[in-house]
This record gives structure tokens, sequence and C-alpha cells, in this order.
């Protein structure tokens, strides 16, 4: 899997999942892979998205494993693929510029301060600990 | 009047009854917590059966179970729409108890928190099987362009249900009903204060159109 980790210990790790390690696997298994690497504190970025009904399997999921002082839950922003036929920058971030890019970032909620997004900017604000 | 017309009138009359009191659908109120998704349930139950739904809170996560009320009769133009009513617990993707502890204590805020996230993993399930058409109503003070509120459409949409925005709050002095429609310009939007009880009739004659 490509991944981007820092240093060991207080650092923030990134998981970038491409389309292709998530073809095949069941809307569960998706949701799993994607809770696992949130539980461990880490921000999970996914080339191609979820379907709404996976998207909608993962707020179930994660409303059953929220756990007062252990686990809010998931900050979720979804970036869909501006119309324009330039490259755009997660495509070329990503190796790829596939046909149906919906990046989403998901992260742990009480680790993301802000996940602001506009048409061209998904920022967000990660804390160390 | 013949033996026969007269029969053939009583019986697709008692078939008319048996299809509209047979089948209500199903209609489910979604939307972010604190919308005014039990304030809008209680005022149409109230308007059309008489009792209420459920408590109403400013603490967000009031409602934390899914609430059906059952066979409201609508009458719109003299057409009977028979719907359920179901108000659900307002969908998030995190819930912090500690935004609950200025207003109670600790326990209170943890027990208040679990109940919330139980209910809006129960208000997926229903959506994903149990309702026929939604009803989404959003606070038109508050940004409409949210990852919950665009997720949740999709749900709906992918699903081939029915949906109707619902601006509420239109009392608010910050009320804004044109950002809602150019956020999702797919759907019709009804504006309305459930609170205050604005536009109600274009609120029911656009729920006997959408769900009669
Ligand atoms: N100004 C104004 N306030 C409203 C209106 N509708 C509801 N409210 C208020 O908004 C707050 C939340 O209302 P509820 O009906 O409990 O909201 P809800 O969507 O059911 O909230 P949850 O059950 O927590 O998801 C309460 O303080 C209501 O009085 C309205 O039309 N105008
Ligand atoms: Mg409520």
């Amino acid at each position: 899997m490509p991944e981007a980790t820092t240093d060991g210990g207080d650092g923030v790790q990134i998981d970038l999942i491409s389309g292709q390690r998530m073809e095949g696997k069941t809307s569960m298994e998706k949701v799993r892979m994607i809770l696992d690497g949130v539980h461990e504190g880490n921000i999970v970025i996914l080339e191609e998205g979820l379907t709404p009904d996976e998207e909608s399997k993962l707020i179930e999921v994660t409303m059953t494993e929220i756990n007062p002082e252990e686990f809010n839950g998931i900050e979720i922003e979804t970036y869909p693929r501006p119309s324009s036929d330039s490259p755009s920058f997660f495509g070329r971030l990503m190796g790829k510029d596939g046909p149906d890019t919906k990046l989403t970032v998901i992260g742990p909620a009480d680790r993301i301060e802000t996940l602001h997004k506009d048409e061209t900017l998904i920022s967000a604000l990660v804390s160390r600990d | 009047m013949g033996l026969l017309t007269g029969l053939r009138d009583s019986l697709s009359r008692v078939t008319d009854r048996l299809f509209s009191e047979q089948e209500p659908k199903r209609i489910g109120i979604y939307g972010p917590p604190n919308a005014g998704k039990t304030t809008l349930a209680n005022r149409i139950a109230r308007d059309w059966t008489g009792d209420a739904v459920g408590a109403e809170s400013h603490i967000p996560h009031e409602t934390r179970r899914a609430r059906r009320k059952e066979d409201v009769e609508i009458e719109r133009d003299g057409k009977t729409v028979s719907i359920d009513i179901v108000d659900t617990p307002g969908v998030t993707t995190k819930v912090d108890y500690e935004e609950f502890t200025d207003e109670m204590d600790k326990d209170d805020a943890v027990r208040r928190s679990r109940e919330a996230t139980e209910g809006v993993a129960e208000a997926m399930h229903w959506l994903r099987e149990d309702v026929d058409g939604v009803i989404y109503v959003l606070d038109s003070a508050e940004d409409p362009i949210t990852q919950v509120n665009t997720m949740l459409i999709g749900i709906i949409e992918s699903r081939d249900l029915p949906v109707l925005i619902f601006a509420n709050k239109i009392d608010l002095e910050e009320s804004s009903v044109k950002r809602i429609e150019d956020a999702f310009p797919q759907h019709e939007t009804v504006p309305l204060s459930a609170k205050e009880g604005e536009n109600m009739d274009e609120v029911y004659e656009q729920i006997a159109e959408y769900f009669g």
C-alpha cells in the first residue's frame, strides 16, 4: 500500500489507499479497513471513495464503535473530481487520473480539528495525540 | 339506483378504503441534529391526530430512538393520504459526550451519547430497509453543504426514495432558503417554520403530492 509515515511515536500516519487495493473487497471489508486505520489514529485517504451504500454502512458501524473517552467517531470529506479536462491534482498525486475519482479523506474526529473543503482544496488540521 | 350499481359503488368504496388504509407510506424524517425534525413531526401529528410524537430540545440528540406515529391522515383538496411518520435521531459521523457536559452531569452526558450513537445506527438501518419516502429537514440558518447532508442525500437518491427537502426555521433572521435550493437543485425545497407553523399549507400540499 502506498503509505507515508512520519517517524514513529508522535507522528501522523497517512494511509493513501488506491482504488486497486479496494477492488474486489466487500463493503464490510472496506469499512473495516477504513475504521481499523482510523482507530490507530491514522488519516485514511481513499483514491476512489465509497458508494452511497458503503457510506451508509460506514456511518452505521462508526456509530456502534463510538465509546466515550476512547473513540468519538470520524470526520469525512469527499472530493468530487472537477469536470475540467486537466488531470486533477489528486489524480496526479495518486499517479493516475482515473475516470471516477471521488477522493475521500477520513480521520478520527478527535484528532482532526477542522476539515475544510472548497472547490480546489481539502484542508485538515491534525493534532499529534 | 339498481341493485348492481349500488353494489358496485359500495364495493369500490370498500376497496378504496382498503387500499388507502392498508398501506400507509412510511415517511422518514431525516436530517442533522437540531434541525427541527421532532418539532415538525409533532406539528404534523398534532394537526392531524391531536397528539405528539416526542420531545424537542435545543440540546442536540434529543431524539435517540426512531419513533413512529402510525396512520396520520392528511387531507388535501378532498384527497386523503395516509402516512406513517418516522421521526429519526439526527444523523452525524461523530458524537462527543463532552458536548453535553455543560447541560448535565457526566454520567448523563455519557448515557446521552451512547443512546445517540445507537439511535443514529438505527436510523441508518431504517433508511436502508424500512422507509418509502424521506422528508429531509435542514435548519435554513445553517450552511447546508456539510458532508453529512451530502452523503445522506446521496444515500437517499441511490435508493430511489422520493425526497422533499424542508428548509426549516425561516422565522430566524439568518435563514436562507436559497442557499438550500442552490445546494440541492435536483430536489423540491419547501420553506417552513415548524415552530411557528409558517407555510404549513404548502407543507401538506407537497406531502400529499409526493407521498400520496
Ligand atoms: N426558530 C425556530 N426554532 C425551531 C424551529 N423548529 C425547531 N426549532 C427549535 O430547534 C431546536 C431543535 O428542535 P428539535 O425538533 O428537537 O430538533 P431535532 O431535529 O428533532 O433534533 P434531534 O432530535 O436532536 O436530532 C429546539 O429548540 C426547537 O424549538 C423553527 O421553525 N424555528
Ligand atoms: Mg428530534
